[in-house]
């Protein structure tokens, strides 16, 4: 009988919910449990975390997290993945040994990846980002640089005897391909396999996003009992064909139209998802459900890696201003309209200086703009205000105008809310892969 | 008839791209996404948005349509002033075309 590796999906963002991951590890049977934590600037506001205090730089929710599973996983022969290390992987691993000794697990072993931090080579090099500027000519607005790596450290500490081990930066399927590396002796050079164990991981790294979440529509498109979705779980055969499924009694559902989403979820050219070991191919995949909550995915294919790895630099952008305000009734819209040409006409009288400006109406054309449809007039409308300035002082100045339309403005204006803040963003660029070198340590707890 | 009445989106973001793909809730629909869900007139419909180039990527194997509009994100989820940054409410405006 063919070899099959049973993976859970922990988590699909650094805030989702913890009982899933918990379900998953009692009740999964499952070898290996992942939390994929890391959104695009995550890392950069980390390290911000981290040059205030060196002992932070990791995810907020990684010691609730541990507190919940780590327990139940060794018990269970559960080994962890995960990429909650952010801009501080051995600071978490150090808080990840602490608790497990809490809980009398001596001698877990815990693993870090490191590398991926590649901002000492990048300030040296004259490799352009995709906003058209280099980060010499950037300066001291740049906060961190990280590259994509891929699955080969990961494994390697698994294949090292790793319980858990913690990442910085990864590519989000990596996370997963390095257990089926681990496992099934893939070569690292098998594009077929690789670019499968990619389709697995891409199909898992967003969790609840191919159970059910991020899917039900009314009428059109139900799901039961989102309130307890339960998180994936990845049956991957030795061959790379997986089986998608979930816990028995979990909430939520896994049928052919939650995986197709999924499945083109982020995903530019399908033949060609760019990964840091392969060129994954989706374009032939075929999607089977072959029980109630369990669909089959076969097909995936590889095409050998670019050699180039993306970097995610992250930078002091900008500040922005934003202020809120409702109304509700007949008129409401006509007052909200009046409401924005006082705040744009008070803004340009005091001089607050902008370089960019959106006046929108929640409820009826912030989201779509005029692409926005229109069928009767609304009971309520909110006001929202935006600027971008240079400093946090102009930025201010754009919620209190805002606010000022409580005595000001026209009638009915309520339920204000303002905000100002330095806004960190991210551009990205491709380097070589030879330009990474990631570093595996295994320590006990 | 609206594109909702016969396929379901999805959309997801990467840098100042918005990738939405339209899946026929039924495969025999397919050739009728293939038909009427072009380019052009995508192009048409977000084009309040949308800055950049438009590419369709078709997968007949699931019966669905993947759509990249280069520029539809006000810079990127990192730096834009939009209400949804990410874009994730433009599977919605994508279902409302007209076909």
């Amino acid at each position: 009988m063919m070899k099959t590796i049973r993976i859970g999906a922990g988590a699909g963002y650094s805030g989702d919910r913890i009982e899933p991951a918990v379900e998953l590890a009692e009740k999964g049977a499952i070898d290996y449990l992942v939390f994929e934590c890391l959104a695009e600037r995550t890392i950069a506001l980390a390290q911000q975390d981290r040059m205030k205090d060196p002992g932070a730089g990791y995810d907020p929710l990684l010691a609730a997290r541990m507190r919940a599973v780590l327990p139940i996983c060794a018990r269970n022969g559960v080994k962890i993945v995960t990429n909650m290390g952010a801009a501080n992987p051995a600071a978490a691993a150090q808080a990840t040994r602490v608790i497990a000794r809490e809980f009398g697990l001596k001698g877990l072993k815990v693993a870090t990846v490191t590398g991926d931090d590649v901002f000492t080579y990048l300030r040296v090099s004259d490799v352009a980002l995709d906003n058209g500027k280099t980060i010499a000519a950037m300066g001291n607005s740049v906060v961190s640089a990280n590259a994509y790596i891929g699955a080969a450290p990961i494994a390697e500490a698994l294949k090292g005897g790793a319980d858990v081990v913690i990442t910085g930066r990864a590519g989000d399927p990596a996370l997963f391909l390095a257990p089926l590396i681990a496992e099934f002796g893939w070569a690292m050079d098998d594009w077929t396999m690789l670019g499968r164990g990619t389709l697995a991981g891409h199909l898992l790294e967003c969790a609840g996003q191919v159970t059910g979440g991020y899917f039900a529509d009314p009428g059109m498109k139900d799901i039961p009992d989102l309130a307890r979705l339960g998180f994936p779980i990845g049956e991957v055969r030795e061959d790379g064909d997986v089986v998608i499924t979930k816990v028995k009694g979990s909430g939520g559902a896994v049928t052919a139209r939650t995986v197709k989403e999924q499945l083109l979820y982020e995903v530019h050219d399908p033949s060609a998802y760019l990964q840091p070991d392969v060129a994954a191919d989706f374009s032939h995949v075929r999607v089977e459900e072959v029980e109630p909550d369990r669909v089959r995915v076969t097909g995936g294919e590889g095409a050998p890696k670019t050699g180039l790895l993306k970097v995610s630099v992250g930078y002091v952008d900008s500040c922005v201003g934003e202020g809120q305000i409702s109304y509700a009734g007949r008129n409401a819209v006509a007052r909200a309209r009046l409401a924005l040409d006082i705040v744009r006409e008070r803004l340009a009288l005091t001089g607050v200086r902008m370089t960019e400006t959106r006046f929108d109406l929640i409820g009826i054309d912030a989201l779509h703009r005029e692409a926005s449809s229109h069928d009767g007039e609304p009971y309520e409308a909110r006001v929202r205000v935006v600027g971008r300035t240079e400093n946090l002082a102009d930025a201010r100045r754009i919620g209190e105008e805002v606010e000022t339309l409580y005595t000001n403005g026209p009638a009915g204006g309520g339920g204000v809310w303002k905000s100002a803040r330095e806004v960190v963003a991210v551009a990205s660029a491709l380097i070589p892969e030879a330009a990474v070198r990631t570093h595996v340590a295994i320590e006990e707890a | 008839m609206r594109l909702r009445q016969i396929a379901h989106s999805r959309a997801g973001d990467k840098g100042d791209a918005s990738n939405i793909s339209v899946v026929a809730y039924d495969p025999k629909d397919y050739p009728l996404l293939i038909e009427r869900v072009t380019v052009e007139r995508v192009a048409e419909h977000f084009r309040h948005l949308a800055t950049g180039a438009i590419r369709r990527y078709e997968l007949p194997n699931i019966a669905a349509l993947n759509f990249v509009i280069e520029g539809a994100l006000a810079g990127g989820v990192t730096r834009a002033l939009t209400l949804d940054a990410h874009g994730k409410s433009l599977s919605s405006l994508m279902l409302e075309l007209e076909i």
